[in-house]
């Protein structure tokens, strides 16, 4: 009896414990968020979206080309992520041989795996050197190849996960394996795969250790694309770690407003999943 | 039926349609394989410019690189010791911290809570993964890392100040205060990951060892996490992986200092944050070859690390599904 009683104390410490972890563990991100809000509420304004940052230790200004320049580094960097994932996804689903299709998902799992300092420096070696100078180019290149990965496997999960009888059918109607893929079996993952892109750009989207070295940072506009370019992540880095009150106002204004971004593209894309597979059940 | 009214096309047509829709399949499975293989090809292009552009470092210190302990620019030595153990050191902090906490939310989240409730509290730990390492970096910096100086590091001195673990003043940056930030950027992996492949355990484990008359606890803890193990292991070694290569939220709570300390409270330095810190600043070819080698090895022990997890994950789950 003592004994009984003994494991039955010992059965309810630890399931509440593992309670007590899960409270901790989902409470993070409200601590995240509140924190965000709290000091970058107060520090956002109409002229951090729109004026240039002022010189260290002055008061005011904004982070307008930061923005800019963060939008132009994930167009650039979609630009060739996109394309490439797609299309290396839909070889791997549709086209792939057993050998050279399995070669491929290991080497995109470990680009995937490949810590993004490290990628900085491999689009420093291939972009900058030649170059000789920091460029929005690099950072976007640098970016495109954080993205490939996510946009590759998305595109062959969903492709695959479209039945097979769809395949068939549109083959036996005589149309093309071409024209099947790309009038059938795409449209059928469509939004499986767009939630995929739209992760991968959130994911790049707050990536810093890339740019350190190639996009570098920019006080000002850059006028051109082969010129060292501002970018979000890299202002609150530089904001945060430097020593003038102002400066990390700003910082936690530009974490409120990346942070709210990744987020909501996140939760959109997750919502957008769940409404097709729910329209798919019904 | 004799009505059917199929207007026949010139003979020609559909023929040409026909070899220009097979020929757009091979020109299609041509132009999907080059984007395929660009993958692969950019991938391999990683690995040897890494190899070519830390070369001078290489032949310069051969081995002798990987555990050399000073890192003088002015005097052109370099030794990757001391970022190795401020790397090695950080990461086993983190999952010193968030295994036990990831894999214990995960068993409530799979065993105890509600699909719903489980649902949400995965989602909301998944969003914290999406959290962009800069944005930890800056709240470690404002909250964290003030936390530590005033409260927690005079507490663990007090207390286990007898240790040298826990010596030397309180600056708030250091080892232990980048291994509670890296803590929370692995947790999300290891809760993720481990919850899954508990939920791949077969109910029947559950209710032969309930049956038995387990409690519950006996049941998950000596019956469905043994089952699901290498799943569990293998979250930690992805973890491990991303607390490896982690960069921003470290490069702002470490507290750069390239020497060796056993103390956990002292100031030190990573892989990832001496590259972040040094690269745009390092002159000469020697200095900038030897932050490339860095990477080089930063690069091998991750992928080590992923290629091991992949394999314990996609172990556990073929023998889940054998077990179905």
């Amino acid at each position: 009896m003592d004994q009984l009683k003994r494991r039955n104390i010992l059965n309810n410490v630890m399931l509440t414990l593992t309670g007590i972890c899960t409270v901790l563990t989902s409470s993070v991100l409200f601590l995240v968020l509140g924190f965000l809000v709290y000091n970058g509420w107060r520090s956002l304004n109409w002229d951090f979206f729109t004026k240039l940052p002022l010189s260290a230790g002055e008061t005011g200004g904004g982070m307008a080309n930061a923005i800019v320049g963060s939008g132009i580094l994930i167009l650039i960097a979609a630009a060739i992520g996109i394309p490439v994932g797609f299309l290396g996804g839909i070889y791997l689903a549709e086209f792939g041989g057993k050998t050279f299709a399995m070669l491929v998902r290991y080497t995109a799992d470990l680009l995937n795996g490949v810590p993004s300092i490290v990628i900085g420096i491999f689009a420093w070696t291939v972009i900058v050197v030649p170059m000789h100078h920091f460029s929005a180019w690099a950072g976007g290149f640098a970016l495109s190849l954080m993205m490939i990965p996510i946009g590759l496997r998305a595109t062959e999960q969903f492709l695959r996960s479209v039945p097979n009888s769809l395949r068939e059918g549109s083959l036996a109607l005589g149309a093309s394996k071409t024209r099947t893929v790309m009038s059938v079996v795409v449209p059928a993952a469509r939004q499986g795969i767009l939630t995929g892109m739209i992760l991968g750009v959130a994911r790049i989207a707050g990536e810093t250790a890339p740019l350190l070295f190639t996009s570098f940072n920019n006080q000002f506009w850059a006028a051109k694309l082969g010129e060292p370019s501002a970018s979000l992540p890299v202002m609150i880095y530089t904001h945060a770690i430097s020593p003038y009150e102002d400066w990390h106002r700003q910082a936690w204004a530009a974490g409120l407003v990346l942070l709210m971004l990744v987020l909501i593209a996140n939760i959109a894309s997750r919502w957008v999943l769940s409404r097709g597979a729910s329209a798919q059940r019904g | 039926m004799a009505t059917v009214a199929v207007t026949a096309p010139p003979e020609s047509r559909p023929r040409k349609l026909v070899n220009f829709w097979r020929d757009g399949d091979q020109i299609t499975h041509l132009v999907t394989l080059l984007f395929a293989a660009s993958v692969l090809l950019v991938t391999v292009f990683l690995v040897y410019e890494l190899w070519i552009h830390s070369g001078p470092s290489r032949a310069k210190f051969g081995f002798s690189f990987l555990t050399g302990r000073t890192w003088d620019p002015v005097a052109e030595k370099f030794g990757a010791l001391p970022f190795i153990y401020g790397t090695v050191l950080t990461s086993f902090l983190a999952l010193l911290i968030s295994v036990p906490l990831g894999v214990g939310a995960a068993i409530f989240l799979s065993e105890l809570a509600p699909p719903k409730l489980s649902n949400a509290c995965t989602f909301l730990v998944e969003l914290l993964a999406a959290v962009p390492s800069v944005i930890l970096g800056l709240l470690s910096i404002f909250t964290l890392v003030p936390l530590m100086r005033l409260y927690v590091e005079p507490f663990f001195k007090r207390t286990f100040g007898f240790l040298p673990l826990f010596q030397g003043p309180a600056y708030g940056v250091g080892y232990l205060t980048a291994g509670i930030a890296l803590a929370t950027m692995t947790f999300p992996f290891v809760i993720s990951i481990s919850r899954e492949a508990l939920l791949a355990v077969p109910r029947e484990q559950r209710e032969a060892a309930l049956a038995l008359g387990a409690t519950k606890w006996e049941s998950t803890w000596q019956v469905v996490v043994p089952f699901a193990r290498l799943g569990i292991i293998g979250s930690i070694f992805l973890a491990l992986a991303r607390a490896l290569g982690e960069t921003m939220a470290v490069t702002m709570v470490i507290g750069n200092d390239t020497g060796i300390h056993t103390s956990l409270l002292a100031p030190g330095y990573t892989i990832a944050a001496i590259i972040a810190n040094e690269f745009t600043e390092a002159t000469g070819d020697i200095y900038l070859s030897s932050l490339v080698e860095l990477g080089l090895v930063l690069f091998a022990l991750t992928m080590v690390l992923n290629a091991a997890a992949q394999l314990l994950i996609i172990a556990t789950t073929r023998r889940g599904s054998r077990q179905d």
